[in-house]
């Protein structure tokens, strides 16, 4: 059985490609998918990956969520489809309200990009059972709206639940509880602001740590996980 | 014609650095006693004919949908006529 896995392409995503690659690198079928589309071409999973989606205007991931191809994938994603927002694509989970909280301006206000070592906090989720809990890895980061908020009673939410999937060992932007990425209850879909797409290779790469993201979700539809 | 305006804010809890940014530069340029700045932005929403209710409605409905966040915004809409 061969995985497919759509990549969303809005105007003015610049990670497609990237995730395309690590998706065949993987182990499955990349599949394009276009904002427009109001069908998802039989995918078995959906990656919104990172850039700048309408300019970043109103709010970053504000107006992607609107796109017609998302009305789909928020419809499935609340029925298990495995959904992995990156960067830009963590933006819209949120703005979508697939995920809870916002991503807001870096505190220091710089564009941030370099590597950045994470920690894993749970393993549970279809993304993620290719990583050991409390595992240190290392993954680059590129953005200057990755700070995480969210009110306390949400983040009482995601510590309770074990939603918090990453965090941050040395916090880059002021994200509350060094939130890195998060995950929903049921564990189909994750946001993260690193962009795992970028590591998957030594070669062209800081580790190849973020590829396991992705090995992970596909172990997971063909039933060999752990 | 008419006009209605959406003015989004940041909630109080937010941090803001584009806001606190902008307080150093009025500091900086002899504003010593501004206390804080929070930032925002405002829609001016201009409408063929006159506005009724139902417009507004719409509107209230888009402003908390799509103009503004619920999670770290408010919003607060004036509407008025305009001379055509």
């Amino acid at each position: 059985m061969t995985i497919r896995i759509g990549v969303v392409t809005f105007p003015g995503s610049l990670d497609d490609q990237d995730a395309l690659r690590a998706v065949s690198y993987a182990g499955a079928q990349a599949i394009s998918l276009w904002h427009k589309d109001t069908d998802l071409n039989k995918v078995d999973v959906v990656i919104l990956p990172g850039g700048f989606s309408y300019g970043d205007y109103l709010r970053c991931g504000a107006i992607a969520k609107l796109a017609p191809v998302m009305t789909e994938i928020i419809t499935k994603a609340n029925q298990g489809l495995p959904v992995l927002g990156i960067c830009n694509g963590f933006q819209v989970l949120c703005e979508s309200g697939l995920l809870p909280g916002v991503l807001t301006r870096n505190k220091g206000l710089h564009f941030t990009c370099r590597d950045e070592k994470l920690e894993v906090v749970n393993n549970s989720t279809l993304w993620t059972k290719d990583f050991e809990t409390n595992e240190k890895i290392v993954i680059p980061i590129k953005n200057g709206e990755g700070c995480y908020q969210a009110d306390k009673k949400t983040l009482d939410q995601l510590v309770g639940n074990n939603q918090i999937v990453f965090k941050y060992l040395d916090n880059p932007n002021g994200s509350l509880l060094d939130i890195a990425g998060i995950t929903n209850e049921k564990g189909n879909v994750v946001g993260l602001m690193p962009h795992p797409e970028h590591a998957i290779d030594e070669l062209t790469g800081p580790t190849n740590h973020g590829l396991r993201l992705f090995t992970s979700v596909i172990k997971n539809l063909v039933g060999i996980s752990k | 014609m008419g006009r209605v305006i959406v003015d989004v804010t940041l909630k109080s809890e937010i941090l803001d650095p584009q806001g606190q940014a902008v307080l150093r530069a009025l500091q900086s340029q002899g504003l010593k006693q501004v206390a804080d700045v929070r930032q925002g932005k405002t829609f001016e929403i201009t409408f063929e004919g006159a506005i009724n209710k139902e417009v507004l409605d719409q509107v209230e409905a888009l402003a908390s949908e799509v103009l503004s966040n619920p999670v770290i915004e408010n919003f607060v809409i004036r509407s008025y006529e305009k001379e055509s």
